[in-house]
C-alpha cells in the first residue's frame, strides 16, 4: 500500500476542513471497501481523514415529527441490523443492514461509507432508493432520487460529507436479495417500500447504471399491492448487467421473482 | 441373466463392522496438533522470521501471451532499499527449466513435447501471472514499489485458454517448438475389443462434458524463506509444500545443480496443500539462487492474488464419453476420449494426472470388459494444471458415474440396480486398464449409503417438496480410487522419473520414549496423531511418549511427501516395518535379559515374554538396556535403537464407497441447495474415525463446490483470469454446505500390515459426480455443465419447459 | 509519516509508532510477534485474520493499525492466557473443528464473536455467522459442531 497522511479528527467541521486542505484526500469510514482497494492499489489517496472518532455521526435517533428514522452516517451495519429503533419501525432496513457482506465487515463498515461509494451491487442503496430516504450532507439535504448517479458516482460535492440519512417511516417494506456466490454483493436485491407519500420498488445489483427504481411495478402495485401485480412484468434486460455471475437476462428474471418475494413479505 | 443370479454369484470379500478396539489403533483421539494450532503457537512459513531477512517481490506477466522485446531494469535496481533484480535474462546458463517428473510416452511412441519452463520468462510469457522478474529489498513495500519501476516491452500475442481452441488449425502455438500445442496423445485399453462391443451393443448413452478447471485455494498461500550460509556453503530454504525431500531433489538436481546434502529444506507447519503444495515452483527456486547472490535470506509470501494465477489449477477435461450396454444393462464397454489441459507449462506431476491417474480408474466398480481411453494432453496460455485433491480420480468418477446415471434413466432401471448388476465381486479383480483390485465389497457401501440417506423415503419428500413448488433429486456415485501410490516398479513403468516409497525411522530413547521421522508430511490431516497412535498400539506405550517428525530433510532419512491418499498406507507402513526392526532387535536383547533363546521370546503388549512362562521384561528396561548396554551381548549386537525402514508398496490401495445427494431446487430462482449428502465409504482398516470423518467431509466440500459453485473462469478472448479473487471465485461457505452423513464399510486392504488403503480424497471423488446426477435427477434433464450455478439450473429448467410448451 | 498509537492487545497495553499504512494485522504480526493471527487473502474475504477489537470480530488486514487507538484487541494469543484452553478452543479440539490449523484463529475469534451476539443460535445462524470465514479442509460440518458446543459451554 502507498504511503498516506492520516488525521482523525473529532468533529465534522475539523473533518471538511482537513480535507479541503488535502485535494488527493479521502475520507474513511468504515474502511471496508477503500483498504481493500487500497491494498491492491486500486485506490491512492494522499490522505485519509478517519471519521470513527466524531461520536455523533454513529447516532441513530428517531425524528417524530418527520416520522423518519434518522442513521449517522458512521453507524455500523450491524448496529443498524441491531438496532431497536430501526427494528420496530423500519425492520426492512434493519433486514438490509444485516444481509451485507459478512458478520466481520458489518462490524467495520457503516451505512455512510456505502452510500458515497454507490457499488452498483451494494445492498444500501435499494434501501436509501426504496425508502426514498433523504440523505443529509454538512452542506445540504439530498433526495435519494437525486444522490445516486451512475456507476460508484453520486450526487456529493468533492470533500462534501454524509452525516447522516433520514428514512421515513413507510407502511410495509421488505428487501429481498440474491447473493453472489462469491463476493456476498447483490447479483440483484429489490427493495419495495408502501409509504404515505407513494410506493417504491428499487433494485440493486443488476443495473448498468446502479441503482434504479421500476416505475411499471410501481404502478402496478399502486393498483394493486400483491405480487401477482408485478408478476408479469419484466425488467428489459438491455440496461442491465452481465458478468460472469449472471446475464442480463437472468438478472431480469430474478429481479421479477424477488420483487414479487418481496411484496409477499413486506 | 438376471439381476439375482448376478448377486448370487460367488463373493470373496464381505465387509465387516469395525470391531471394537483394545489398543490406541481404532480410537478417536484428540488430535496432539491441535493445542498449538488452537492457541496461535502453530509455525507456518509466513511465521518464520530469519535473521537479516530480505523481501521478494514478483513482477508478473499481465498478458496471457505476449513477446518480451526487453526488459529494463535500472530504475529498479537503483531504487530505495533494493538488494537485487532478477530476470529471465540474468539466470546463469547452468540453471535448468522446472522439471515434469513423469515422462508419458504417446501413441505415436514418441516422448512428450517438454518445453523448457524457464524460473523467470525467457523470451516470451505465456500466462496471465507468468513470473517475470523478481525484485528483492529491505522490505516488501520497498521490493514491491521497485518492481513497478521495471520497464518490460511486452509484444502481445493472440492466446488460447481452452482446448478446444488451442487444438484448432492455426490456433496460436503456446511454445513455438509445439506448433499444434499438443504434448501427447496417449492411449490405453483394447480399441478392437471396445469397437466391437459397441458394434453389438443393444444401448448406447453418449455424454459430452467439460470437467470444470479449479484453483486449489489452501487458505494458507504459498511461501518460502531461503537462506545460504557462507560458513559452510550450505542453503536453508523453508517452504510451504508437501514433500520436501522431493522438493530438495528437484530442486538441486535438476535445476540449480547444488549439492543435494547442502540443502536443507523445512517445510513446518502448512495450512493446507491439496496437492497444490507437491509441486516444485518457480519462487522458491529463485530465492535459494539469489540468496547467495544477495547474501541474505530472502523471504517471499504469495498474495492471494498471485495464488490464483500461479498456483498450478486442477481438472480442466473436455470430453466425450460413451458406454455401450446389453439389453439388460450389463455394460458391455467404454470410450472416452479427453483432452486435457496443461496449462502454459508443465508442471511437476502435470502429465500423469490425465493419463495413469485418470484413464486406469475408468472400470470403477463395475466388470466392463472392454474399455478405451485416448487422451490428448494440451498447452493452453494459462497457468499450469496439474493434481489437486484426488488428482484424475475424480475426473474419471465422474465419466463412469455420470454414465452409468444416465444410462440408467435412459433405460429405465434404478440407479441402485444398474449398478448392482454390474458391480465386481470377485477379487483379486484384473480391470481392462491395468489396475488389479485386491479386494472390496461395493454391496456394503452402496447399502449402506441407501440406508443411510433413507433412499425408500425419498418419493415422499420429493412430493412433500414439489407441493412447496421445489423440485428435488437423488443422486449416486459409486466410486473407486487408487491410492497409496506408489509400486515404484509400476510406476517406473508407466514412465514415472521418481521412485514412490516412502521412509520411516524409529527413534526409541534410553528411557522407552519415542520419536518417528516420516518422510510424509501432514497438511492437516493429523498424523502426529495417528502415526502416533499406531507405534503406540505396535509398542504397547502411550501415545503421548511417541512423537512425530516431519517436513525437514534435515532431520528425516528420506521422503516421498504426502498426496494421493498415501500417507497411512505408505508411510504409515515404512514407519510399520522399522517398528517391526525394532521389536526384532528388542527381542534379541530381551532374550539375553531373560537368558532365552530369541526364538523363545514374544512382544505382547508392551512386554518381552519367555512363551509360555511369565518371564517378562518390559519394553522400556529393554530401551534402557540397549544405551547402557552393560548386560548386552555386545558380541552379536550392536547398541542403540534406532531403526529405519523404506516401504515400497506391492500395489496400489483401492478405497471405494457409494455417495448419495440430494437437492432441492428452487425452479423460480435455479438455486440448488443439498439437503442431504450421505457418503458410505470402505477405507480399510481405521485408526482414528474422527480424522478419517473429517477428511470425507473436507473431500465432499470440495467435491460440492466443484459442482455447484467452483469454476475458473480465464477470457475466451484476451486470456484474462477473469475470477482472480473471492470476489469472482466462487469458495463453499459454511451456509452453501449441508451436514453429512458418513460411515464407513471395512474390507481390509491385503497388501499392507496395517490393512489401511487411504482416504483424503474420497470426498472430492466422489461427490461432484453425486452432486450432478442428483441436480439432473430434479431437473429430468440429461446433462448440466459444472459448476451447476443458479443461472445454468434457471435455464436449464426453462429450456425444459419450452420443450415441453 | 509515523503516527503514535496506543491500545491493548491481549489485556496488555501497548505503544508504538507506526506508518498510517500499517494494517492491524501487519502490526500483529510483525511488531508484536503475534503470528497466530493469519493472511489468507488480500481482498477481506477469508477471515483468518479475524480477532476482537472491542469484543467484535473483525478482519484485522481490513484495519489500519492507527483505526484500533485506544482499542481492547484481542488475538488468538489472548484467549487462553493461562494455559487453559478457552471453551470455544476446546470444543474446536474435542469436534476436530480443525485440520491445517490456518483458519483457526479467525473461527474460533468470530466464535466467541458470536457467543457475545446470540447466546444460542441455531444452526443456520451459526452457518450464516461463518460466512467471513473459510475453511477449506473441514466441509465445516464439525466447524458448527465446535460452535454450537463452544457457546453452550460459555453460557
Amino acid at each position: 500500500m502507498n504511503a498516506f497522511g492520516f488525521y482523525e479528527p473529532t468533529s465534522v467541521r475539523k473533518a471538511v476542513a482537513i480535507a479541503a486542505d488535502h485535494s488527493e484526500g479521502k475520507y474513511v469510514a468504515g474502511g471496508q471497501t477503500l483498504l481493500a482497494a487500497m491494498k491492491l492499489g486500486l485506490a491512492t489517496p494522499s490522505d485519509l481523514v478517519d471519521l470513527g472518532k466524531i461520536p455523533e455521526l454513529a447516532a441513530i435517533t428517531y425524528d417524530k415529527a418527520a416520522d423518519a428514522v434518522v442513521v449517522g452516517s458512521m453507524a455500523k451495519h450491524a448496529q443498524v441490523a441491531a438496532s431497536s429503533e430501526i427494528a420496530s419501525r423500519i425492520p426492512a432496513l434493519a433486514h438490509v443492514a444485516g444481509l451485507i457482506g459478512d458478520v466481520q465487515v458489518r462490524n467495520r463498515g457503516t451505512l455512510g461509507g456505502s452510500i458515497a461509494n454507490n457499488d452498483p451491487a451494494a445492498d444500501y442503496p435499494a434501501a436509501v432508493l426504496g425508502l426514498g430516504a433523504t440523505i443529509v450532507t454538512d452542506q445540504r439535504k439530498i433526495a435519494a432520487d437525486e444522490f445516486f448517479k451512475g456507476l460508484f458516482e453520486t450526487a456529493l460535492n468533492p470533500n462534501e460529507l454524509i452525516t447522516s440519512v433520514s428514512f421515513p417511516v413507510p407502511k410495509r417494506a421488505a428487501y429481498m436479495k440474491f447473493r453472489n456466490p462469491a463476493s456476498r454483493f447483490a447479483v440483484v436485491g429489490v427493495f419495495v417500500a408502501q409509504a404515505g407519500s407513494g410506493i417504491r420498488v428499487a433494485v440493486t445489483g443488476a443495473g448498468s447504471a446502479g441503482v434504479f427504481r421500476v416505475k411499471a411495478m410501481e404502478d402496478a402495485l399502486a393498483k394493486n399491492w400483491s405480487p401477482d401485480a408485478v408478476k408479469s412484468i419484466a425488467v428489459p434486460a438491455s440496461g442491465l448487467q452481465t458478468d460472469i455471475h449472471a446475464s442480463a437476462e437472468y438478472r431480469a428474471h430474478l429481479i421479477t421473482v424477488l420483487a414479487q418475494r418481496a411484496i409477499a413479505a413486506a | 441373466m438376471t439381476d439375482t443370479t448376478v448377486r448370487e454369484k460367488s463373493t470373496t470379500a464381505k465387509s465387516n463392522p469395525a470391531a471394537k478396539p483394545t489398543g490406541p489403533i481404532g480410537q478417536r483421539l484428540e488430535r496432539k496438533e491441535d493445542r498449538r494450532f488452537l492457541t496461535g503457537a502453530g509455525q507456518y512459513t509466513d511465521d518464520v522470521k530469519l535473521a537479516h531477512q530480505s523481501y521478494a517481490y514478483f513482477l508478473r506477466s499481465p498478458h496471457a501471451h505476449a513477446r518480451i522485446k526487453s526488459i529494463g531494469t535500472k530504475a529498479a535496481a537503483s531504487s530505495p532499499g533494493v538488494l537485487g533484480v532478477f530476470t529471465g535474462n540474468d539466470l546463469p546458463a547452468t540453471v535448468g527449466g522446472l522439471p515434469c517428473g513423469w515422462l508419458i510416452t504417446g501413441t505415436d511412441g514418441k516422448p512428450m513435447k517438454e518445453p523448457k519452463h524457464p524460473l523467470l520468462a525467457q523470451g516470451k510469457v505465456r500466462h496471465v501471472g507468468d513470473q517475470v522478474a523478481m525484485v528483492v529489498a529491505e522490505s516488501l513495500e520497498q521490493a514491491r514499489t521497485a518492481a513497478q519501476r521495471i520497464d518490460v516491452d511486452y509484444e502481445p500475442l493472440p492466446a488460447v485458454v481452452d482446448v478446444r481452441d488451442a487444438l484448432k488449425k492455426g490456433a496460436p502455438a503456446v511454445h513455438d517448438e509445439v506448433p499444434d500445442n499438443t504434448c501427447y496423445v496417449w492411449a490405453l485399453g483394447d480399441k478392437g475389443a471396445v469397437d466391437a462391443a459397441f458394434a453389438k451393443a443393444a444401448h448406447v448413452t453418449t455424454l459430452d462434458f467439460v470437467n470444470n478447471r479449479l484453483i486449489p485455494n489452501a487458505i494458507e498461500p504459498r511461501a518460502c524463506n531461503a537462506a545460504y550460509n557462507r560458513a559452510d556453503e550450505s542453503y536453508l530454504l523453508y517452504v510451504s509444500n508437501q514433500n520436501p525431500h522431493v522438493e530438495r531433489l528437484l530442486m538441486t538436481a535438476f535445476v540449480l545443480g547444488l549439492p543435494e546434502h547442502k540443502v536443507r529444506v523445512i517445510s513446518p507447519d502448512v495450512g493446507g496443500g491439496f496437492g497444490s503444495k507437491i509441486f516444485l515452483y518457480a519462487e522458491e527456486t529463485v530465492c535459494v539462487l539469489a540468496s547467495k547472490q544477495v547474501g541474505r535470506p530472502i523471504k517471499w509470501t504469495a498474495d492471494r492474488s498471485e495464488s490464483f494465477v500461479s498456483d498450478a489449477h486442477g481438472r480442466d477435461h473436455v470430453t466425450k464419453a460413451e458406454l455401450a450396454l446389453d439389453k439388460d444393462g450389463k455394460f458391455l464397454a467404454m470410450r472416452v476420449q479427453t483432452r486435457a489441459a496443461m496449462g502454459a507449462y508443465l508442471s511437476t506431476f502435470a502429465s500423469c494426472v490425465p493419463t495413469i491417474l485418470y484413464a486406469t480408474l475408468l472400470a470403477g466398480q463395475y466388470t466392463t470388459p472392454a474399455i478405451h481411453c485416448e487422451v490428448t494432453a494440451v498447452f493452453t496460455n494459462t497457468a499450469p494444471v496439474d493434481a489437486y485433491r484426488g488428482a484424475g480420480r475424480p475426473e474419471a468418477t465422474y465419466v463412469v458415474e455420470r454414465l452409468v446415471a444416465t444410462a440408467a434413466t435412459e433405460m429405465k432401471i434404478a440407479q441402485d440396480e444398474i449398478r448392482r448388476r454390474n458391480f465386481i465381486r470377485t477379487f483379486p479383480y484384473q480391470t481392462p486398464v491395468a489396475l488389479q483390485y485386491d479386494i472390496g465389497d461395493y454391496d456394503a457401501c452402496l447399502n449402506g449409503a441407501m440406508e443411510l440417506a433413507d433412499v425408500p423415503g425419498f418419493p415422499q419428500r420429493k412430493t412433500e417438496a414439489a407441493r412447496r413448488r421445489k423440485l428435488r433429486g437423488l443422486g449416486y456415485a459409486s466410486y473407486i480410487e487408487a491410492c497409496g501410490l506408489a509400486p515404484s516398479n509400476v510406476a517406473g513403468a508407466l514412465g514415472a522419473r521418481a521412485g514412490l516409497f516412502e521412509a520411516g525411522e524409529v527413534r526409541v530413547h534410553p528411557t522407552g520414549k519415542v520419536t518417528v521421522f516420516t518422510g510424509s508430511h501432514s497438511n492437516g490431516q493429523g498424523h502426529e496423531t495417528t502415526f502416533s497412535q499406531v507405534v503406540a498400539d505396535r509398542l504397547g506405550i502411550a501415545v503421548d511418549d511417541v512423537d512425530v517428525v516431519h517436513g525437514d530433510t534435515g532431520r528425516i532419512p528420506f521422503g516421498m511427501g504426502t498426496y494421493g491418499s498415501r500417507s497411512l498406507s505408505v508411510g504409515g507402513t515404512a514407519i510399520m516395518k522399522a517398528v517391526d526392526k525394532i521389536v526384532a532387535k528388542g527381542r534379541k536383547i530381551a532374550a539375553h535379559l531373560m537368558e532365552a533363546s530369541d526364538a523363545d521370546v514374544e512382544f505382547v503388549n508392551g512386554k518381552f515374554t519367555v512363551k509360555g512362562t511369565d518371564k517378562n521384561v518390559p519394553f522400556a528396561q529393554v530401551a534402557l538396556t540397549a544405551y547402557v548396554p552393560h548386560n548386552y551381548p555386545l558380541d552379536k549386537l550392536e547398541p542403540g535403537l534406532d531403526e529405519t525402514a523404506f516401504y515400497d508398496p506391492t500395489n496400489f490401495t483401492y478405497p471405494a464407497g457409494t455417495h448419495i445427494c440430494e437437492v432441492e431446487i428452487d425452479p423460480e430462482t435455479g438455486e440448488t441447495k443439498i439437503v442431504n449428502f450421505t457418503a458410505v465409504d470402505d477405507f480399510g482398516n481405521i485408526v482414528n474415525p474422527m480424522i478419517v470423518e473429517g477428511q470425507v467431509h473436507g473431500g465432499v466440500a470440495q467435491g460440492i463446490g466443484q459442482a455447484l459453485l467452483e469454476g475458473c473462469v480465464y477470457d475466451r478472448e484476451s486470456g484474462q483470469l477473469l475470477t482472480g479473487s473471492y470476489m469472482d471465485y466462487a469458495m463453499p461457505r459454511a451456509a452453501d454446505l449441508p451436514n453429512f452423513q458418513v460411515d464407513t464399510r471395512v474390507t481390509p486392504c491385503t497388501h499392507n500390515p496395517l490393512g489401511v488403503k487411504g482416504c483424503g480424497e474420497a470426498g472430492a471423488i466422489g461427490a461432484p459426480a453425486a452432486v450432478i446426477n442428483a441436480v439432473c435427477d430434479a431437473l429430468g434433464v440429461k446433462d448440466i455443465e459444472m459448476p451447476a450455478t443458479t443461472e445454468r439450473v434457471w435455464r436449464a429448467i426453462r429450456s425444459n419447459a419450452n420443450r415441453a410448451a | 509519516m509515523k503516527i503514535s498509537v496506543s491500545l491493548t492487545v491481549n489485556g496488555k497495553p501497548v505503544a508504538a509508532e507506526v506508518e498510517a499504512r500499517t494494517l492491524l494485522v501487519q502490526f500483529l504480526r510483525e511488531n508484536l510477534e503475534l503470528t497466530g493471527t493469519h493472511v489468507g487473502c488480500d481482498t477481506a474475504q477469508c477471515g483468518a485474520c479475524t480477532i476482537l477489537v472491542d469484543g467484535k470480530a473483525v478482519k484485522s488486514c481490513n484495519m489500519l493499525a492507527v483505526q484500533a487507538q485506544g482499542a481492547d484487541v484481542t488475538t488468538i494469543e489472548g484467549l487462553a492466557p493461562n494455559g487453559d484452553l478457552h471453551p470455544m478452543q476446546e470444543a474446536f479440539r474435542r469436534h476436530h473443528g480443525l485440520q491445517c490449523g490456518f483458519c483457526t484463529p479467525g473461527m474460533v475469534l468470530t466464535a466467541v464473536g458470536l457467543a457475545a451476539q446470540n447466546a444460542n443460535p441455531s444452526e443456520a445462524q451459526i452457518r450464516e455467522a461463518l460466512d467471513g470465514n473459510f475453511c477449506r479442509c473441514t466441509g465445516y460440518h464439525n466447524i458448527v459442531k465446535a460452535v454450537k458446543s463452544g457457546i453452550e459451554e460459555m453460557a
